[in-house]
């Protein structure tokens, strides 16, 4: 199971170069990145831990990928993505979001219903690797 | 154009309210020294006056029969502040390389209208002007909303930042797909169709406009098999997903119940044809406002009245009262795929949905600044014939914050639905990543779809069967200050 | 965004371009090096070695991309570099420039110049320094950082000083980050070699040593001329007189700092005019209010037996 979450899960995983130059679009554009792990990846978790503050005023992908480099290493079982903010007014939120780490093996979801009345139902998704 | 001194306004009041027939200039509804004020309303309207009507004259009747006048002179104005309330004329001027064209500016008083009514609004300016005798024909092309009216508005429920937050989908286009055959299919097999489309990828699937409550599948079978295929898609991919439950009804109460279900059932969108009508869009944008429901608006109808360029509505101004009406997503045109729409007036429709301030821009068919007073942005749609080859160019043209929907690009891929929705996403993603990384999609997009194309078995059998389809014929609403082209 | 002209180094040459030789004069032309020569003549008054050392260093790296074209051993080259001289002699200007040089030449990926001192860098607790650093140095990738008087990072007196933790990181990064950033370490040269004897780490790391000398009198009077051009003024025959009195004299004052003082000395100048046609009233039409006087230059206390005396007005 791949979960398709971000702007490039369709694709195959980026390597190194390719993550670079995504940021360094997001940097030319005055965004600020930043970088966040999680071992929930559940669509509605919306806060994953941060790892360090939003890196503001950088000019080039190298000081990003450093601590991409890092937060993999410090979290190699997690899901890492790379978040880009645009504090423009009108957008004042993540303008490119993308996902550059993933477990070696993705759990997946499993999808629970409870019959309520009629024919409805009511629909929970638990992570697998979560708790139940 | 100069107003003929022999047709300016009557200023003595005893021969201006003399009983009987004067012409509109005449009453008042022409000054060309007017210069608007800023909180009033401005039209833009193309007349075609008929043989021997003065073309200041037809502006003149067009500010009357839009604001205060009759045909004939009545008493009962000088019990009012007339002056005031008598939209003026104040430009008029030929169309360029339209002989027998004029565009006239009108201007209104905020008093005219009543607040965050479009209901209103409309009445006023399509009201009666529109069938008037001494016009061959008329079209309203552009609107300016002050900014102290637009305030009385609420605007889109959700907007484009909002929505994607909830959806947790930035920085690509969000794809989408109507299900086809869009009449006929069970409820059961309706929902199959749902799920392969978005488990293949596609963000959203959605009802055709005219799938309401038939008899081969009523319209709570249809909600209860798109949630489950919602739901579980869900599941296989960890991605948010939706389908835009069709809730157009006979009546705002069965509007009402339907939208009510959707929201039971966990729906994050559900979506009305343009033809409900202003007051109902207002109301239903109002509902979706109150129980965090994203609004797609699908224009069922307008081109019986934006297509023609002489008469009639251009659809950026029912893109300017949509967007004050409140909705979140909205069908506004492709440019190459099979509906109408010339490149660059698609874009000033697309402007008019996106921007914080719409700048004037004749080239796109904007004739005013429109300050939009931090109302909320329209989620344009572009939908109609429009498969993955195109990738490149609506990228090119549209940018990131557009749904792209290819409804027989996904169905009718030879390998199936979901891998026609993975040839979509694959070849969409691919577009982005490599427009981020500097490459000149708009050059480069065909060689671009190849590469992806070398590992993606589903896009290489979509590029074989479609790679070679386009719509080139020439667009009937285009702009009259630029060479018109066709993408495709 | 500018992208560099001459490609960046790859591990085997074409053999055409082997064979067939290459035009060094293009290759230099085409990198805009020339342009930010041109514009460093224009803009900085004398510092002739500076401007020759440059020279050199920007035909080196014309060179050394050329031979990577041909395929000739090059490595990537160490570009750190030190600016030594007093303070005003043109060095932060000059850095400015060579962010560009390295940019167009492809050595620097972006080209821009982040300016610190020890402040900067070294925090004021334990843990503090290196995120510190480390938040300085992202910042600088792809460009180039500018430490100024780097040698306060430095402080032997006071063996748990931070600025110990500073130096290491920037020392790992100047060596295993080459292509990311280059730094260049400014301040007095005597200092500066002291700071080397204690680091040698440094020493070995830095390629380019530029040495900024102090600006002749004639120099910094062509520094002023230039400097009221450049903000509509003109000084008037007296006042250039004085003016060259009092660069004199100013310099054997303490606190000189070359191009920096005369920046100070000017805009106390401009003060001055202004009071001046203020009390004087009449009518003012441009050319009074574009012109220094001598009177302006006069009532500095440089002629009243120095900076250090008694402040008077101005």
């Amino acid at each position: 199971m791949r979960i398709t979450q971000g702007t490039f899960s369709f694709l195959p995983d980026l390597t190194k170069a390719q993550v670079a130059a995504q940021v360094q679009y997001c940097l030319d554009r005055g965004w600020a990145v930043s970088i966040e792990h999680t071992d929930d990846p559940h669509p509605r978790n919306t806060y994953w831990e941060m790892w360090g503050a939003p890196l503001f005023d950088l000019a080039d992908a190298a000081g990003v990928m450093g601590e991409i480099e890092a937060c993999k290493a410090a979290h190699p079982a997690d899901y890492v993505r790379v978040n880009a903010f645009d504090s423009a007014r009108g957008w004042e939120t993540v303008r490119l979001s993308f996902i550059v780490q993933r477990p070696a093996e993705e759990k997946g979801f499993r999808l629970d219903r409870t019959e309520v009345e009629g024919r409805t139902q009511r629909y929970a998704l638990r992570h697998r690797a979560g708790a139940l | 154009m100069g107003a003929d001194a022999a047709i300016g306004q009557i200023t003595d009041a005893k021969k201006r309210y003399a009983a009987g027939v004067l012409k509109y200039a005449q009453m008042g509804y022409w000054d060309g020294d007017y210069q608007p004020k800023d909180t009033d309303i401005l039209a833009l309207f193309r007349v075609t006056p008929q043989a021997g009507v003065d073309p200041v004259e037809a502006a003149a009747a067009v500010a009357g029969e839009s604001s205060t006048a009759t045909w004939t002179v009545v008493w009962t104005d000088r019990l009012t502040a007339a002056d005031v309330y008598r939209a003026k004329a104040y430009k008029v001027e030929p169309v360029p390389g339209q002989p027998g064209q004029y565009f006239c500016w009108v201007a209104y008083d905020l008093d005219l209208f009543e607040e965050g009514s479009i209901a209103n609004l409309t009445a006023s300016i399509i009201g009666n002007v529109f069938s008037f005798k001494p016009l061959k024909a008329c079209r309203l092309e552009d609107m300016r909303l002050p900014v102290a009216y637009v305030k009385t508005f609420r605007g889109p429920p959700t907007g484009i930042v909002v929505e994607r937050e909830r959806l947790d989908k930035f920085g690509r286009p969000l794809l989408g797909a109507t299900t086809k055959p869009k009449l006929g299919l069970s409820g059961k097999n309706y929902g199959r169709v749902v799920y392969e489309a978005l488990k293949g990828g596609l963000d959203f699937v959605k009802d055709d406009e005219n799938i309401n409550s038939q008899p081969f599948m009523h319209w709570r079978d249809r909600f209860l098999y798109c949630m489950e295929a919602v739901n579980k898609a869900q599941a296989e991919t960890g991605e948010v997903k939706g389908h835009y439950l069709n809730i157009t009804a006979g009546t705002m109460e069965e509007m009402y119940r339907r939208a009510d279900f959707a929201k039971e059932l966990g729906s994050c969108i559900v979506m009305v044809d343009l033809i409900v009508g202003w007051t109902a869009i207002q109301s239903i944008s109002n509902w979706c406002r109150e129980n965090d429901m994203v609004l797609h608006m699908h224009r069922a109808g307008h081109g019986t009245y934006t297509r023609q360029k002489g008469h009639g509505i251009s659809f950026r101004v029912i893109a300017k009262w949509l967007r004050l009406a409140g909705v979140d997503h909205l069908h506004a045109g492709t440019a190459v795929g099979k509906l109408e729409g010339d490149p660059m007036t698609v874009q000033g429709y697309y402007n008019v949905c996106r921007e914080m301030t719409t700048k004037t821009d004749y080239t796109r068919g904007l004739f005013f600044d429109q300050e939009w007073a931090g109302l909320r942005k329209v989620m344009p749609v572009a939908s109609g014939g429009i498969h993955a080859g195109q990738m490149h160019q609506l990228l090119d043209l549209f940018g990131d914050d557009v749904v792209l929907q290819f409804g027989g690009g996904t169905i009718g891929h030879p390998d199936g639905i979901q891998a026609g929705a993975t040839a979509n996403r694959v070849a969409l993603e691919a577009m982005v990543l490599a427009r981020n990384e500097g490459r000149d999609i708009a050059r480069e997009g065909p060689e671009i779809l190849i590469e992806a194309a070398s590992w993606c078995r589903p896009l290489r059998a979509a590029l074989d069967t479609w790679g070679e389809v386009t719509f080139d014929y020439a667009s009937t609403d285009t702009s009259d200050f630029v060479p018109t082209a066709s993408v495709a | 965004m500018s992208t560099a002209i001459l490609p960046a180094p790859t591990a085997a040459a074409p053999a055409g371009v082997a064979q067939a030789g290459l035009d060094l004069g293009a290759l230099f032309t085409q990198s805009e090096v020339p342009q930010f020569l041109a514009e460093l003549e224009r803009d900085l008054i004398g510092l002739e070695p500076v401007k020759r050392r440059i020279r050199e260093i920007a035909a080196h790296l014309v060179v050394g991309r050329a031979r990577e074209m041909v395929g000739l051993i090059c490595g990537a080259p160490t570009l750190h570099m030190t600016f030594t001289g007093n303070p005003g002699t043109g060095k932060t200007t000059v850095a400015l420039k060579m962010a560009g040089i390295l940019h167009r030449l492809g050595y620097v990926r972006r080209g821009h110049l982040v300016s610190v001192t020890r402040d900067d860098l070294v925090g004021q607790y334990i843990g503090h320094t290196a995120p510190k650093t480390k938040d300085i140095l992202k910042k600088a990738m792809g460009g180039v950082l500018f430490i100024d008087e780097a040698y306060y990072l430095y402080r032997p007196e006071n063996e748990r000083d931070y600025g110990q933790e500073a130096i290491e990181i920037l020392l790992q990064v100047m060596e295993n980050q080459r292509d990311d950033l280059v730094v260049i370490l400014a301040g007095y040269q005597d200092r500066m070699d002291r700071f080397f004897e204690s680091n040698p780490g440094f020493r070995s790391r830095i390629a380019h040593h530029i040495d900024f000398p102090d600006y002749a009198d004639d120099e910094l009077v062509r520094i002023a001329k230039a400097m009221a051009e450049g903000a509509d003024y003109a000084f008037a025959p007296e006042a250039e007189a004085a003016l060259a009195d009092y660069v004199r004299r100013r310099r054997s004052q303490p606190n000189f700092a070359n191009a920096r003082s005369i920046r100070n000395a000017f805009d106390r100048m401009r003060l001055r005019q202004s009071l001046r046609l203020f009390e004087t009233g009449g009518a003012v039409d441009r050319a009074r209010l574009a012109t220094i006087g001598a009177e302006d230059v006069r009532a500095s206390r440089v002629f009243a037996g120095g900076i250090d005396a008694p402040a008077a007005p101005g």
